[in-house]
């Protein structure tokens, strides 16, 4: 085929998965537990964190981002960038309306 | 046109690389859609913090996190089952995901009790019991109803997209040498979980 579509596919061991499901499933478990602690504002914020964490873990290695070319990985921070304009924007509009 | 260059076009053609790019750029699509969503969740949280607060009390952590863990180890039997077809256990593949589909059947059911229990309380959309309650909780079932159902219609779509990947695979047309379907069956599967675990903090654990 064309040059830099090396098609060398990456093989993850099982044992890989279950490190990455046991540590997923840690994090969901401090998810609730802090959820039950009276943290005011900083639950929300801890809860999305780790939720952030998770979907680093399934994107990275689950969905294999981390073995893809670079160009997925700027198509990616394209979307999220996009999001995070409308989720920013849309605030920033609540805010001085109200 | 020469012999040589004949052959070349009956080469059937193939682009696993495309076709995974394929892939994220709808799946980016989806991020999109439900990105949409969460930016009108979070703008009525912030709007109605104390009513969110009381609508989510009446949730069931419990099966939020029992489907939570069944959607994570299916992601994980999803994306193993990649792993067995690469390593040309066929066998083992099939049986993966019929794992993960066994998982998304455990979520749905979990989901219908889940939804019963509710509707059976009164509240549904447009229901008079809940049109009865403040706005902020309305805003919360409503967001509720619309997140998860559409979330649901993902995991019945990638059952569906599974159970392709398993006629394909007994009809040779997926193999250890050629499952880039069977990847981009699991990608679309591991963005359905990807999305629950945003849901579920943000539905269940607002305490």
């Amino acid at each position: 085929m064309s040059e830099h579509h090396h098609e060398e596919s990456h093989v993850i061991e099982y044992g890989s998965y279950i490190f990455i499901w046991l540590g997923l499933l840690a994090f969901t478990g401090i998810t609730v537990t802090v959820s039950g602690i009276n943290l005011g504002n900083w639950t929300i914020v801890i809860a999305l964190f780790i939720a952030c964490v998770k979907s680093w873990y399934v994107l990275n290695y689950f969905m294999h981002m981390k073995y893809e070319d670079t160009i997925f990985k700027v198509f990616i921070l394209t979307a999220l960038f996009t999001f995070f304009i409308f989720l920013g924007f849309t605030f920033w509009d609540y805010s001085f309306t109200r | 046109m020469s012999s040589l260059d004949h052959a070349a076009v009956h080469q059937p053609h193939r682009d696993d690389y495309g076709s995974r790019m394929g892939m994220w750029l709808f799946l980016f699509t989806e991020l999109i859609l439900f990105g949409g969503l969460f930016i009108i969740y979070a703008v009525y949280r912030f709007v109605h913090q104390q009513e969110f607060h009381l609508a989510a009390q009446e949730l069931n952590t419990t099966i939020g996190l029992i489907n939570t863990i069944a959607l994570l180890t299916s992601s994980m039997t999803a994306a193993m089952s990649i792993t067995a077809m690469q390593k040309g256990n066929v066998r083992f593949s099939k049986a993966l995901i019929w794992v993960t589909i066994g998982f998304a059947f455990v979520f749905m059911v979990n989901k219908y009790f889940e939804w019963g229990s509710k509707i059976s309380h009164g509240i549904y959309p447009g229901s008079k019991d809940l049109l009865a309650k403040p706005e902020g909780e309305i805003l919360y079932f409503g967001l509720y109803y619309v997140m998860t159902g559409l979330h649901t219609l993902h995991v019945i779509i990638g059952v569906i997209f599974f159970l392709f990947i398993l006629r394909q695979i007994k009809q040779g047309k997926i193999a250890s040498d050629r499952y880039v379907r069977l990847e981009n069956s699991a990608l679309y599967w591991h963005l359905v979980d990807l999305i629950w675990i945003f849901l579920f903090p943000l539905f269940y654990l607002i305490h």
